[in-house]
């Protein structure tokens, strides 16, 4: 008891202390993915002379919950996303008070499958190769069964013939969320066995084929979560150049003298494809403004237009040195403009 | 446990040079040897795991401990630099302006290009300077700045120039403007003290562990004020004036089990407790140092009661024969007695608790931020989340970076036992 009592008294001491300092710092949370950018524009905005932001990867989801959590010192300002926010989500913040939010598309991010460099095929596949490499259940012969296929070359003759073996991130990633949705569900949708089901007209066995059986990747060995460390599935890639590996672009674009790029429906992910959308498996970053700490924390403002700037967002600005793929210039402008003007989002549908 | 072997066939007694019993000790000889053998194959095999470790840990880690940086001569004219508003004024034009002079045969894109053979952070590191002694205007000052990560890893030997150029971060323009620094002796390789006096930084070449060290600095600070008096108060209760009986074996029963917690569990609790309910600001090293205090409080009430064990009673009966109250045989007999042992507990405490980490990213220690904390109330990350977050950045100087960053806690560590082990041999006394 005697301990508690000190314990106690030491943590109210030390809870009035600093509660009592007001917040001079901008507190950044959310997704991963965003966060070497919001890293970026951080420091340059620390070397400005603004107080250095505190910038922490929370994932997506964690850092909507964290951010929606309250209107105050003690939350966020601003959170990052590899997705947009989710009707849910928006509803927590409101519930919370958290009403006048600004949503920020800046640029968009590639999902790399890359090999490597020592591997001497020339790789190119479809999403429907990738769904059925992958997936745990995928239609043979009009019905599904757990994966049979053990070598790309049991997919498609024209693969080649070594075996299946891909690392990849885990399920709490945003990455995983993304490449669910972007490869394996489009992948599983091209199946002709997903076509039949449409053209039965039977809603409810194409959802649950799309939304549950091809979401699951497979759990017999050849694939293999990484963990939420892309450099270790790098390192992974070099020491076997059989294996294929999934993660962020901007880890390709770092290793691009050690791994190469597997071609997704013949086309190369590069800034260009991504942007442009032509590589299939890309998706838009956004990061979330809570508009009432605007005027409160200091240097907000200051370091919204710092991160809207052209020598960040824009064409070969840092941003873009680091991996992001750019808006257009059209875009940039009505996205400075949002931000300035503070303008709330709607509602998400979904 | 021995066995008698079986008596002699003869019924007179042992025969030890009959072949039956030398066989008997023969066997029993072999079965020393194994478990021997045994022992050590184990013992090799602990022993070749650390060195696998640490030779590849040095490996890859080595190649930080020194940086790449280049001499550069910038012109800081007085109608570039604007006196009134030194800091204000546009550096990276100063920068590019140096490196023009530098390179007079180069324009446009190609100058750009070469540019990026300084780190971003130069432009910085000349405006510091020039704002502390404004009187550097209007001359030519020579400034050792690190180069960028690429040319830091062509430096090193990281990148291979026989790589095809569209392959590599670095062209064969900026290989070629790299080579003729290196023709002008402008390159230099010196110890990468950065890596000590710095923040963290997105660049892996400016990136440092100041701010980790001393972040972990003041998590260790709270960490030992509460847990240290709350640890010894507790245990010297338990052993010395506690009675015995089923309360005492509950709590006792409990503090064991609580020191086979995961961390992770107390990372939790103080999510909901110090973040949630007492609003501590997130990620800062007094929540640090007070979860972690409540995970090394087992440790150190175990290791106190053990050390208050080892006094003999006889101190004690002596002190309360001579008139001592019950405290002060405590506070002036029993416990400077302990106290070698106590320390040595709370050094392995403490050593336990600079090189936890699950606990601290549950309650935000990983952020990243560019200074370091000026007091345990701001944010800030500790050693550990530090190689955290450098492991999970993209650019190719953090992989060396993290593994000099483990060095540099594992040296931490091996001195904080050392010095446990120092303290236990000094002032260890045998009863």
């Amino acid at each position: 008891m005697k301990s508690f009592h000190l314990t106690a008294s030491v943590l109210a001491i030390a809870a009035s202390a600093s509660m009592a300092q007001a917040r001079e710092q901008i507190r950044i949370v959310g997704s991963s993915t965003v966060f070497p950018y919001t890293q970026a524009v951080a420091e340059e905005f620390a070397n400005q002379g603004g107080a250095s932001p505190v910038v922490e990867s929370t994932g997506t989801g964690g850092g909507m919950q964290i951010f929606c959590a309250g209107i105050g010192a003690d939350y966020p300002d601003i959170t990052g996303a590899s997705r947009a926010m989710k009707k849910s989500e928006y509803e927590l913040c409101a519930q919370n008070g958290v009403t006048d939010i600004t949503e920020a598309l800046i640029g968009y991010d590639g999902l790399a499958i890359a090999v490597s460099r020592a591997s001497e095929i020339d790789w190119d596949l479809s999403l429907e190769q990738v769904y059925k490499a992958l997936a745990t259940k995928v239609p043979v012969d009009g019905t599904l069964v757990d994966n049979p296929y053990k070598m790309w070359s049991d997919i498609d003759a024209s693969l080649p013939a070594t075996a299946i073996l891909a690392y990849g991130p885990p399920p709490t990633s945003g990455t995983r969320d993304a490449f669910v949705e972007l490869a394996m569900q489009a992948g599983c949708e091209e199946t002709d066995y997903a076509k039949k089901l449409e053209e039965a007209g039977d809603e409810a066995a194409y959802d649950k084929f799309v939304e549950e059986d091809c979401s699951r990747m497979r759990q017999d060995g050849l694939f293999v979560e990484a963990g939420e460390n892309d450099n270790l599935i790098v390192q992974r890639l070099e020491a076997d150049p059989t294996a294929v590996g999934i993660f962020g672009y901007s880890f390709l674009f770092e290793n691009l003298d050690n791994l190469k790029d597997v071609k997704i429906n013949g086309v190369e992910a590069t800034q260009a494809t991504i942007a442009s959308f032509d590589y299939p498996i890309s998706r838009p970053l956004f990061f979330y403004v809570k508009n009432a700490h605007r005027g409160v924390i200091p240097g907000l403002a200051e370091f919204i237009e710092t991160y809207a700037a052209e020598e960040a967002l824009g064409a070969g600005g840092y941003l873009e040195e680091r991996g992001l793929v750019v808006l257009g210039e059209a875009e940039l402008a009505t996205l400075q403009d949002t931000l300035k003007n503070a303008v709330n989002m709607t509602a998400p549908e979904k | 446990m021995t066995d008698i072997p079986p008596p002699s066939p003869s019924g007179t007694g042992f025969d030890w040079s009959s072949a039956e019993y030398r066989e008997h000790v023969r066997k029993r000889r072999r079965s020393e040897l194994w478990l021997r053998m045994a022992g050590i194959v184990s013992i090799s095999l602990a022993l070749g795991f650390l060195a696998l470790m640490l030779v590849s840990l040095t490996v890859t880690g080595y190649k930080a401990f020194t940086q790449t940086h280049v001499t550069i001569d910038v012109p800081i004219s007085a109608e570039t630099v604007d006196a009134e508003d030194i800091f204000g004024s546009n550096w990276r034009r100063i920068i590019q302006g140096a490196v023009a002079s530098q390179f007079p045969d180069l324009t446009g894109p190609a100058l750009r290009a070469a540019g990026d053979i300084l780190s971003d952070g130069a432009q910085f590191r000349v405006r510091d300077r020039v704002v502390a002694d404004p009187s550097l205007i209007g001359t030519v000052v020579s400034f050792l700045v690190p180069v960028s990560d690429p040319f830091d890893q062509l430096n090193k030997g990281s990148i291979d120039r026989n790589t095809p150029e569209s392959n590599r971060r670095v062209t064969d323009a900026q290989i070629a403007a790299f080579d003729t620094l290196v023709a002008q002796d402008r390159i230099s390789t010196p110890f990468n003290w950065g890596m000590f006096t710095n923040a963290d930084s997105r660049f892996p070449e400016l990136a440092g562990l100041k701010g980790a060290f001393i972040g972990s600095f003041y998590l260790l600070l709270v960490c030992f004020a509460i847990a240290l008096p709350v640890g010894i108060g507790a245990a010297i209760y338990l052993e010395e004036f506690a009675p015995k009986n089923r309360i005492s074996d509950l709590i006792e029963v409990n503090i064991n089990n609580l020191a086979a917690v995961p961390s992770v569990v107390f990372g939790l609790l103080a999510l909901a407790v110090f973040l949630n309910w007492f609003g501590l600001t997130r990620g800062s090293p007094l929540v640090g140092g007070l979860t972690l205090a409540l995970m090394s409080l087992p440790t150190i009430i175990i290791a106190t009661r053990a050390s208050l064990k080892a006094v003999p009673p006889s101190i004690r009966e002596a002190a309360l024969g001579v008139g001592a109250s019950r405290q002060q045989v405590v506070f002036q007999h029993v416990l400077p007695l302990a106290m070698p042992g106590i320390m040595t507990g709370t050094i392995i405490a403490m050593a336990q608790a600079i090189g936890e980490t699950a606990p601290l990213l549950l309650i935000g220690m990983n952020a990243f931020m560019t200074s370091a904390p000026s007091t345990p109330f701001d944010s800030a990350t500790t050693l550990p989340t530090q190689i955290f977050i450098w492991a999970d950045s993209p650019e190719r100087g953090f992989v060396s970076r993290t593994s000099a960053a483990i060095l540099v806690l594992l040296g931490i560590l091996v001195m904080m036992n050392g010095m446990a082990i120092w303290l236990r041999r000094r002032f260890e006394r045998k009863w």
